[in-house]
């Protein structure tokens, strides 16, 4: 009969299964466990995983954080804003803030070095786009996210807000050196 | 009738029985996605 | 409680009276929030077309929370419930169990509605259909939605009932059809959703009017999107379910496996709603295990099941074809399918553009590095439009040319622009969907009002590429929006003036279906399905290489641990 009637053979679950339909779902059965052992096998190989090192915290304490090291280590300031050029040494502890709407401050990295990058927002959740790479990063407020980041081509990046943060969103872009 | 019931292969039984399709249907997701997912928050350390 | 049954004297299908009201009355509000919907589309598309940035931003995102909670909630919603209606009392042939709760239900949902599009045109819920506190819109957006969702939850429970009911009177023999336990699979998603979504939801309506200072954001979006993205999953189960009805409608296709199928069924009720998950892989918090487990479907069993309904469905008609004699080579069955006929090559770019469009770049994105390289980005509704709009609206637009003449007893009008209308919405839609995906790939975000960043101290500037694919989106999206209102147009002229049919014979009691005596030694072999099964490898090839040149782009990126 057909599917919007009752299945004509009562047992049905003893029918045989068509030889091509069967083939396919073999090759089917196989490439999903291809899918699923991919993900696990690019964590032990691949150079791009995103760490779940996270920390409750606060605004405060992780604006803190942030301004000793913009403290430490500016080396200059941009735009009328002046905002903080920041250069830290290479292996250091880097944070950065999302708020309404920017990202602070500016990090001057050295190529081919692994910095540890502290991600949290100040007030709603922001996203992390960084371009022209193309990684992007939920940045939730009160929650400190620690990724090891590893530059591996020189050039000036975008930071562009890609969470929905209110009205003035689309002006939320920030700015990141590698020398 | 042509069949008996306990003719019935158990799979078919299982499919054919929309409580337990119910019940492992929102069980499963409930136990894997969001218990488990809660979990994982509520244990995230706190920063120092 | 008395009632009426009316066979459909086109159909062959009878319609219990309250069941065929409740029916139409959740078309129509479908229908209308469709409506409310398309033309926020428009508002959306023509301000994220750069040459013509068209709308201010506050007026942008309200119009984009409006375009987002009526399409993605209450237009599928609605119509979904109308489908399960549909799948148990029409096709079980009984009663509507309760039918009193189920008109309060479907009341309930009205309100909801209302009152969150209230909240939201008056302009201070511009939160976005996700709503990720601590951005807090009004409490009647909130209010609404919970409303909404109750009264979903009830018609499910009706649905459920239905079932109990169709077995407890003897309306049908033996299991219940497929497309019936398609629509049961959608109901089961359907009660996590609203489940999880009322988890979440309440307390946030509690905090809106300042009973709850604070809602955690990481436990919101965990738990949010278990409503998000499920919803979306009944969407999945329901336009399946569609396919198979289509298929068996306009060709007698007969499921190749009755077994193959429903065993895929009870994979998506088993694992679909994990892939939840797919929003949270590029969240701080979650580990790695819960991550793959939940986004993988647990091994991608989900997505094993989709491709098998992706080769079920075809085969089916291939099958009924070729007994049709339509025999020459690998895909005379294909030629020779009913194009002109709406309901037909709507249901067939659904399945189509779902399984490459919307199946491959879902899985890819749902990969947990891989997300990082889209996550936000204009590929997230790049993609869903191709599987809730390309997928799911497409093929509920199809069984509409359906349901029309059966279930309005008025005959479709403008059949001319009915035999075009699936291809200009369908495609368009594709491309779309394609070049949304061509401009997230290059990084532009999604729900950004100016991608030329006015007024900004850092501006970025994207690649002229970008430019050029949102340049795209906003024509073939303008041209989509017109196969879309055409559509709408199309149907509500036909439901009010439409040429009326013959209702049919109507009587007290239901006519239960009797099946004919099962055959001995089983059915005759069926034909085989060689080019079905050559379209599918076509597809798994284009999978396996549009997942592999992600790893390799994944590769090339900074490093990150």
């Amino acid at each position: 009969m057909s599917a919007i009637l009752p299945p004509s053979e009562r047992i049905w679950w003893n029918q045989p299964v068509d030889k091509l339909e069967l083939t396919w779902i073999s090759i089917a059965f196989v490439w999903a466990l291809v899918m699923f052992g991919m993900m696990i096998w690019w964590h032990a190989y691949g150079n791009q995983n995103l760490a779940n090192e996270t920390y409750r915290t606060t605004k405060e304490m992780f604006a803190a954080k942030a301004q000793a090291v913009v403290d430490k280590y500016t080396v200059r300031t941009e735009t009328e804003l002046q905002v903080p050029v920041v250069a830290p040494p290479p292996g250091s502890d880097i944070y950065l803030i999302a708020r309404l709407w920017a990202w602070w401050p500016i990090f001057e990295l050295e190529h081919g070095k692994t910095y540890t990058l502290h991600l949290s927002a100040m007030d709603y959740m922001h996203g992390f786009s960084l371009q022209p790479q193309n990684i992007n990063i939920q940045v939730h407020p009160n929650y400190e996210h620690v990724i090891k980041i590893t530059p591996n081509a020189r050039g000036t990046y975008s930071i562009v807000c890609n969470e929905f943060c209110g009205i003035g969103h689309h002006t939320m872009a920030g700015r990141l050196y590698v020398k | 009738m042509a069949y008996q019931k306990d003719d019935v292969p158990v799979m078919q039984k299982w499919l054919d029985n929309p409580y337990l399709l119910v019940f492992l249907g929102i069980t499963i997701p409930t136990v894997i996605y969001i218990v488990w997912g809660v979990m994982e928050i509520a244990n995230i350390p706190i920063a120092h | 409680m008395e009632t009426t049954y009316r066979i459909c004297p086109r159909s062959g299908l009878q319609f219990e009276d309250q069941a065929e009201k409740l029916m139409r009355f959740h078309a129509v509000c479908g229908v209308l929030s469709l409506l409310v919907g398309g033309i926020m589309a428009l508002g959306v598309i023509l301000t994220r077309w750069p040459a013509v940035h068209l709308l201010p931003a506050d007026i942008f995102y309200l119009v984009l929370t409006a375009h987002g909670v009526d399409m993605l909630i209450f237009w599928i919603i609605f119509f979904e419930m109308a489908v399960l209606i549909f799948a148990s009392s029409t096709l079980l042939r009984c009663r509507i169990a309760t039918p009193k709760i189920a008109w309060f239900s479907s009341w309930l949902m009205v309100v909801g509605a209302i009152m969150t599009n209230i909240a939201i045109f008056q302009g201070e819920s511009s939160v976005m259909f996700t709503s990720y506190v601590p951005m807090q819109a009004k409490w009647h957006f909130y209010l609404g939605l919970i409303l909404f969702a109750v009264g979903a939850l009830l018609i499910c429970f009706v649905f459920l009932g239905t079932l109990v009911v169709a077995k407890a009177e003897n309306t049908y023999e033996g299991s219940i059809p497929l497309v019936t336990f398609g629509a049961l699979t959608a109901c089961i998603i359907a009660i996590f959703t609203i489940a999880g979504g009322a988890i979440i939801l309440v307390p946030t309506f509690f905090w809106s009017i300042g009973y709850i200072r604070e809602i955690d954001t990481l436990m919101y979006r965990v738990i949010w999107w278990s409503l998000g993205h499920s919803s979306q999953q009944i969407n999945v189960s329901a336009h399946v379910a569609i396919w198979y009805a289509i298929a068996a409608i306009v060709f007698g296709a007969k499921p190749m496996s009755e077994k193959v199928s429903r065993t895929a069924y009870f994979l998506y009720i088993l694992f679909l709603q994990l892939a939840s998950a797919h929003h949270i892989l590029s969240d701080p918090g979650m580990s790695s295990e819960w991550k793959i487990v939940n986004t993988s479907y647990f091994m991608y069993f989900a997505v094993f099941a989709s491709m098998i309904h992706g080769m079920t469905v075809p085969g089916a008609i291939e099958q009924a074809q070729r007994l049709k004699g339509y025999n020459k080579g690998l895909f005379e069955w294909l030629r020779k399918a009913p194009w002109g006929n709406p309901a037909f090559s709507a249901m067939f770019l659904s399945l189509v553009g779902f399984g490459f469009l919307g199946g491959i770049t879902g899985v890819m994105m749902g990969a947990e590095q891989l997300n990082m390289l889209i996550h936000n980005t204009i590929y997230v509704p790049g993609h869903f439009h191709a599987t809730v709009v390309v997928g799911t609206t497409l093929a509920f637009m199809g069984l509409t040319y359906f349901l029309v003449p059966a279930l309005f007893k008025r005959e479709v009008m403008f059949p001319g622009f009915a035999k075009i209308q699936p291809y200009l919405y369908g495609l368009a839609m594709y491309i779309v969907s394609l070049v949304m995906m061509g401009a997230g790939t290059l990084g532009v975000s999604r729900r950004h009002w100016d991608m030329a960043f006015a007024g900004a101290p850092m501006a970025y500037e994207w690649p002229g590429a970008a430019y050029l694919m949102m340049g795209l989106t906003g024509i073939f999206g303008v041209v989509a929006i017109v196969g879309g209102a055409g559509w709408i147009l199309q149907i509500v002229l036909s439901i009010f003036f439409g040429k009326k049919l013959e209702g049919g014979e109507q009587r007290s009691i239901p006519q239960v279906l009797t099946l004919p005596p099962p055959t001995p030694g089983g059915a005759a072999h069926p034909p085989a399905t060689p080019g079905t099964l050559v379209l599918a490898l076509v597809f798994l090839t284009a999978f396996i290489l549009y997942y592999f040149v992600n790893w390799k782009y994944l590769s090339s990126l900074w490093g990150l641990s």
